[in-house]
């Protein structure tokens, strides 16, 4: 009896609870940004808002856009928070996103907002590619560091690169898509084919180059900025290069799912996304945010780094995709084994 | 493999004589079918889903546009011309270019051979039914309405794929070199491993079974070591070996450990036990009349070896060969780790699908890998069933005896391979533990901090406990007793051969075929069973019937060990079968039952491929974490998740054999006298 008592009790509670969380929104949210961060950034949204409760759905880049991608016609998330451009751009091109100029967007560098008014995404933070060179290897080799792009094909450093394979990695592909605006087309793909020739071997993800770098398994890794600076501080013998042509990026950025029941709810979520406050929130992780003026340094960061980023065409990087990789496919996946 | 005894008597053949169902005959038939529902649900509909999956294609349907061009002052004369007409007139896709991927974009500036985006002429482009679609930058259009562009916009124009089926993923397989050169690769590494695994187990078997030398139960539990870590684990060892930075980096020579040399060292240690375990049943029975033959007819020790030892245990060898190729072809984690740029299929299933989200080309791959898969399974399953005993009631079993010499050589030998097996384990027990390798060697224990790590942290640990425990029990409840249901009930000869069929299937399909069959089959939304999708539950199941053939082979043999008149016996008291089954069928196989569940559980927390597709953020899993850790670069904690996983196992099994010996020593007691 009595046991039925406490039960009751407890249901009692439970529907208690569950319309007091009723009275409050909300909102499936689905990110990329690390699982260490996810608490952070709710937490700090929350002060400002705190009727909106955030239902987090995390997973790395490519599994979330083909989630997105899969559930086109019945979308399940309200808000993407987080994911890259370049992902973003294909949600857009098959008209998932809702546009929205969230309050105060004018105040953000617009290379990271969206080009069409009102913009379907806004960004938040950048990654930026870079080189990591290991010091101590690279002097047993017998290198001198480079200084550009063009000075990586160099014969001098042959087998001595290790780059992300582009058709699994994001960073691998900001890579190849950078190159092939900087030198043109068919100057990317010389570039490359001169490159190739030099590369150990291509990695799955983008992160590894560089800690094979640090780990000293191969003298440079073709990698992204933040991965060599955290690298640099567990105390690897890594310079970190900003080549100086220029270097590819890519965004993490917000957007509305289109179709969302909680369309206002989302859009204060997106307002609060483009806030300074939120900003100095990615700056802990990210050295490149979308609100100007407001970056920290991140420790062991290169200098430059943020002048030597391209105008990215997210675009062309986004409608030329498929061709790009099956290129690259061809052209290097097939050949290299032949070793 | 028929578990049927045929009468084939002389006799003319009687009246069919039916007997009448008892309500235990239809117990017993009802919940075989509920085991064969399962195995259709869980095996059937998801391979055959995947299979129709790769027959889906998108193609660039032409047709289905319709353009007007402008003159240079902005008139359109009203001239409408179809993409498909387009495309014949200036021939600039072929129609290998017209099938692509779900993400297949088409630029149509090159119907217009004098197409200038400076130019004042104005284009308009419209969709002639509703499923046509086009982009305008990354502005998706669709309807049929006619969107009137000007030449600088217009070359932002992008056509859309539309959903089709035919065989155009497998004619773009086979026309893409980097992809189907992966067949050449698996076969070759295949073939290599398999020879010298088969050669070395062989010998390392017959020293066992057929020298007198010494601590022959040491070398035994050494080579059984390697069943107990995921097969990446030896990829690492290697990598700290004879990487760039290795230990013994001089003794390649100059040549890279990342490629088919790591592959074969690699598939070498992680198939070994199975080898030996096969070998060494062949050559453990043997008939001492046929060496006594040999030597009284004067033959050399070399001549008897290849007249009389090999022939005795050719069964055990074909068998171990195919159960190897099998293992290196369909594995995924070592090639990953250490493969480099040597391409082969179980990487390019995962390559196409986490890398690419090409479900199409990872499903066509998928298929292409199951074919060898399931040629090596069958030859084998047709090369046991020829096996006959070679141990008749008049042998005499053979007895080595003592040769000094040769004894040494052989305890030389197994040394060698022991110190092969052992050393690769202490390589990474010995990475885990160095700070930074190589530039900081002091010891301590921040490869253990994996919460700091991808992959899940020491939350995937515990998960894989949790997997191992479920599936263990889970499994081997449900194994054990479609075994007993398929081995035991009367009559129904159809239903227990289907049965047969299903329980022999999962050994023949790759676990990454099973995982990703399991993505497009319970990911439907459509699908009722949907919600398991991302969950531990899923998680079980695929174990379960990933490793359900041996399982259910070792099930069957304990059952046919007993006579079926234990089954009459207890009809005739009116007995139910349950009854029976609870009483006396399981506490009299349990020594297979623990075999079975031990299994299960160390399977469970080394397996990589089969759940690669299916874990979600709150069931990462600890071998998943080696493989996502060491994708990350993260490559001392992967080594020390991978030695947590072999202690697991190894405590998994001390338990299991202390425990067993516990209740051998009660429910077995009726064995001795």
């Amino acid at each position: 009896m009595k046991h039925t008592t406490s039960f009751l009790a407890a249901l009692a509670v439970g529907a208690l609870t569950a319309t007091v969380a009723a009275s409050e929104t909300e909102l499936t949210v689905y990110t990329a940004v690390e699982a260490e961060d996810l608490a952070r950034y709710a937490e700090t949204f929350n002060q400002s808002n705190p009727d909106i409760k955030i239902n987090w759905v995390r997973d790395s880049t490519g599994i979330i856009t083909a989630k997105l991608l899969a559930e086109r016609d019945n979308p399940q998330a309200d808000v993407v928070w987080g994911l890259a451009a370049t992902s973003l751009l294909l949600l857009k091109s098959e008209g998932m996103l809702e546009p929205y100029a969230p309050v105060g967007v004018e105040e953000l560098d617009v290379k990271f907002v969206d080009g069409d008014n009102p913009p379907a995404w806004v960004g938040m933070d950048a990654w930026v590619a870079s080189v990591c060179y290991n010091t101590v290897e690279a002097e047993k080799a017998g290198l001198t560091p480079p200084t550009s792009w063009k000075d990586l094909a160099d014969p001098m450093y042959k087998d001595q690169v290790i780059m992300p394979n582009p058709n699994s990695s994001g960073t691998g592909f900001l890579d190849v898509s950078s190159w092939l605006q900087m030198f043109g087309e068919e100057g990317g793909w010389e570039y490359m084919d001169a490159l190739h020739e030099n590369i150990a071997r291509y990695t799955h993800s983008g992160s590894k180059p560089c800690k094979l770098a640090a780990a000293g398994e191969i003298p440079i890794g073709i990698s992204f900025a933040f991965r060599g600076a955290k690298s640099k501080a567990d105390g690897a013998p890594l310079e970190i290069i900003v080549p100086s042509e220029g270097v590819g990026w890519d965004m993490e950025a917000t957007a509305i799912v289109a179709g969302t029941a909680n369309l206002e709810a989302a859009q204060k979520l997106v307002d609060f996304s483009v806030t300074k406050e939120a900003n100095e929130m990615y700056n802990t992780g990210y050295a490149v945010v979308a609100y100007p003026g407001i970056a920290k340094p991140v420790e062991h960061f290169p200098e430059g780094l943020l002048d030597a980023m391209i105008d990215n065409d997210f675009e062309f990087a986004a409608n030329n995709r498929a061709a790009i990789l099956k290129e690259w496919q061809s052209r290097y996946d097939g050949k290299s084994e032949a070793k | 493999m028929s578990t049927i005894s045929t009468n084939s008597g002389t006799l003319p053949p009687g009246p069919d004589i039916k007997p009448k169902l008892s309500r235990d005959d239809i117990l017993m038939r009802g919940s075989m079918m509920v085991i064969v529902l399962y195995l259709i649900v869980t095996l059937a509909l998801p391979l055959y889903t995947m299979l129709s999956k790769s027959f889906s294609t998108y193609r660039m349907e032409l047709s289905q546009y319709e353009f007007q061009v402008s003159d240079e002052a902005g008139n359109f004369d009203g001239t409408v011309l179809t993409g498909d007409a387009l495309n014949r007139q200036t021939e600039v896709f072929t129609d290998t270019d017209l099938v692509t991927g779900s993400d297949g974009r088409l630029p149509v500036t090159g119907f217009f051979p004098d197409f200038s985006f400076r130019s004042p002429v104005m284009y308009q482009i419209r969709n002639t039914t509703d499923t046509g679609r086009f982009l305008v930058g990354s502005t998706l259009h669709q309807g049929t309405e006619w969107v009137e562009l000007d030449s600088n916009t217009f070359r932002r124009v992008q056509l859309r794929p539309v959903q089709s089926r035919g065989l155009g993923n497998f004619v773009n397989y086979f026309s893409t070199p980097a992809l189907f050169n992966s067949i050449k690769n698996s076969l070759w590494i295949s073939v290599v491993s398999t020879i010298v695994t088969v050669t070395l187990a062989f010998w390392f078997a017959y020293a066992l079974n057929r020298s007198c030398m010494r601590f022959k139960g040491v070398f035994r539990l050494i080579a059984m070591a390697p069943i107990l870590v995921p097969s990446l684990l030896p990829g690492i060892a290697l990598v700290y070996l004879f990487g760039n930075q290795g230990m013994l980096k001089e003794l390649l020579f100059g040549a890279s450990i990342y490629g088919p040399i790591g592959i074969v060292i690699g598939s070498v240690f992680f198939t070994f036990p199975h080898a030996f375990l096969i070998i060494s049943t062949a050559l453990a029975i043997s008939d001492a009349r046929l060496y006594e033959a040999a030597a009284s007819l004067r033959s050399t020790p070399w001549r008897t070896f290849w007249t009389v030892t090999v022939p005795g245990a050719r069964y055990g060898l074909i068998s171990a060969a195919f159960v190897v190729f099998n293992l290196v072809i369909t594995d995924f984690g070592l090639p990953k780790v250490i493969g480099g740029q040597f391409n082969v299929l179980a990487v390019d299933i995962y390559k196409q699908v986490i890398g690419q989200q090409n479900f199409e080309m990872g499903a066509v791959v998928s298929v292409v890998l199951v074919i060898p898969a399931i040629l090596a399974f069958a030859i084998d399953r047709m090369v046991q069933s020829k096996q006959v005993a070679l141990l008749s009631a008049r042998s005499v079993p053979y007895q080595a005896t003592p040769n000094p010499k040769a004894d040494r050589l052989f305890l030389a030998y197994c040394s060698l391979i022991g110190l092969f097996i052992v050393g690769l384990l202490a390589v990474c027990q010995f990475a885990a533990l160095i700070k930074f390798w190589p530039y900081d060697l002091s010891l301590s224990l921040k490869n253990y901090q994996f919460d700091k790590m991808d992959g899940g942290g020491w939350g995937s640990y515990f998960n894989s406990i949790r997997l191992a425990l479920l599936t263990a029990v889970i499994g081997t409840s449900v194994v054990f007793f479609g075994a007993y249901l398929v081995e035991k009930s009367k009559g129904f000869r159809t239903g227990r051969s289907i049965f047969q069929m299903f329980a022999m299937l999962p050994m023949a399909i790759p676990g990454m075929v099973l995982g990703l069959s399991y993505i497009f089959f319970f990911n439907n939304p459509s699908n009722p069973l949907n919600g398991i999708y991302g969950t531990m539950a899923i998680l079980v199941i695929c174990t379960v019937t990933h490793f359900y053939t041996v399982s259910h082979l070792t099930a069957v043999t304990a059952l046919k060990q007993m006579d079926r008149e234990f089954e009459s016996v207890s009809a005739s008291l009116k007995q139910p079968t349950m009854k029976l089954f609870a009483r006396v069928t399981v506490p009299v196989c349990l020594p297979a039952v623990l075999d079975i569940s031990i299994y299960l559980f160390v399977n469970a927390m080394t397996t990589v491929s089969a759940v690669v597709f299916l874990y979600s953020p709150k069931t990462t899993l600890a071998s998943i974490a080696v493989l996502n850790m060491d994708d990350a670069g993260d490559i001392a904690p992967a080594a020390a998740m991978g030695m947590m996983i072999f202690y697991t196992n190894a405590s998994a099994r001390i338990i299991h054999l202390i425990a067993s010996r516990g209740i051998l020593k009660r429910t077995q007691a009726w064995r001795s006298r």
